[in-house]
């Protein structure tokens, strides 16, 4: 509207504060980069079997642990509420023992939180479990359908 | 832009506009939820509290969209000077934390089903978290600028500040372990079965025409309160020129 009739150095200002709006924004999201990257062990939520291998934190130190329930591998005690599974990241795994009720998605195959301590032999004594779901959300129907029906309703969905 | 600096030409498009994307907005949103709530699937693993998912998903993304209207407002006021970017940045701030809280409530509840807790201070849930503190200061902030007629840059310093926990909370998932799953949806590609991506979608486009609505009704309160002001003020000046009555 009024732009025509901008004079010189009131558009030389403009020029001057959006410079420095680009400035400061670069500026900003740089040290969130920074800040992020300093965080980026700190800021996660649980270890992974292969850090928790590797790097094992000291036997009866509060740590999570998070990553697949392998398949096959829950044994429920003769207790029945004491449970054994393992958590795989496809790296390494850790044996977990739990006592307790589990969360309605806890299943074999699934992934998992376990709030806890290492043992002295190697094995993870978890005292809460959280279910981790992935991304998919599937109707419950699905679940009757054959392998390769199944295949195809999902590639049809992530296509 | 700048074709909508005169307040009286935004009027005349705001006016029509915001009855017109109320009544879209409603009537996607109630089709959408309706559907969500009786007619959609039962989860594989969920089973029926993914049905939360249609109002949680949406708040989400309204609450950062909130966020990213308030940062561009504010650009445009500190660069371009605009005199009804200051207005819009305001007009966003309370829908945008009103659907944060509820993105914050609503997971809360599908929480303690889905991962066995209501609250865990995770990468996801605690940025989320930041960003509805971040709304209460930037709606005090810019309040009280306005209220003592101090200049809205500086809310506007605070909006482009703000803007860069919007980037941390997407990005939440994906840096770090986090309770939270990854996104479903990414540019093209979904991991989510048509029966619940659509009314998703629908959901989504209705929740984000309301809170358009909003925002326009919003500024064109804030509009009619400093022409009120304005009046006042002018109307003030005049009797103090003037001898009153009083004193004849």
């Amino acid at each position: 509207m009024t732009e025509g009739a901008t004079s010189h150095p009131l558009k030389k200002a403009k020029h001057q504060r959006l410079a420095l709006v680009v400035v400061a924004v670069v500026a900003l999201v740089a040290a969130a980069l920074i800040a992020t990257w300093a965080l980026r062990n700190q800021a996660s939520f649980f270890y992974v079997p292969s850090e928790i291998v590797s790097d094992p934190p000291p036997a009866g130190q509060a740590v999570r642990l998070g990553g697949m329930v392998e398949t096959g591998s829950l044994v429920t005690k003769p207790d029945g509420v004491t449970i054994d599974f393992v958590v795989g990241d496809g790296d390494a795994r850790v044996p977990v023992e739990y006592k307790g009720i589990v969360p309605d998605l806890f299943q074999e195959g699934s992934g998992v939180v376990a709030e806890g301590r290492m043992l002295a032999n190697g094995t993870f004594r978890a005292d809460t479990l959280l279910a981790k779901h992935d991304e998919n959300y599937i109707p419950r129907e699905l679940q009757d359908m054959t392998a390769a029906q199944k295949q195809a309703a999902i590639e049809e969905t992530t296509k | 832009m700048h074709g909508f600096a005169n307040p009286k030409r935004f009027l005349t498009i705001a006016r029509p506009l915001t009855p017109a994307l109320l009544v879209l907005g409603s009537l996607l949103l109630f089709g959408s939820l309706a559907y969500g709530l009786f007619a959609a699937p039962a989860e594989r693993l969920q089973g029926e509290t993914v049905r939360i998912l249609f109002v949680h998903v949406p708040a989400a993304w309204l609450g950062m969209a909130g966020w990213s209207v308030i940062a561009m407002a504010s650009i445009a006021e500190i660069v371009w000077r605009h005199p009804l970017a200051a207005i819009a940045g305001r007009a966003a701030a309370v829908p945008g934390a009103m659907f944060t809280a509820i993105c914050l409530a609503t997971g809360s509840l599908w929480g303690r089903p889905a991962w066995g807790t209501w609250w865990e201070w995770d990468g996801r849930l605690t940025s989320m978290l930041v960003l509805l503190f971040l709304y209460f200061g930037y709606i005090a902030l810019a309040g009280a600028t306005a209220r003592e007629g101090v200049s809205s840059r500086i809310s506007a310093i605070f909006g482009i500040v703000g803007v860069i926990n919007v980037p941390v909370i997407h990005y939440s998932v994906l840096w770090w372990y986090s309770i939270h799953q990854p996104p479903s949806l990414s540019m093209g590609k979904s991991a989510m079965a048509p029966e619940f991506l659509w009314p998703l979608l629908a959901a989504t486009l209705g929740f984000s025409l309301i809170f358009s609505a909003v925002v326009l009704m919003r500024m064109r309160a804030l509009l009619a309160d400093a022409q009120a002001e304005a009046r006042l003020r002018r109307k003030a000046l005049d009797s103090d020129r003037r001898p009153t009555q009083g004193e004849w």
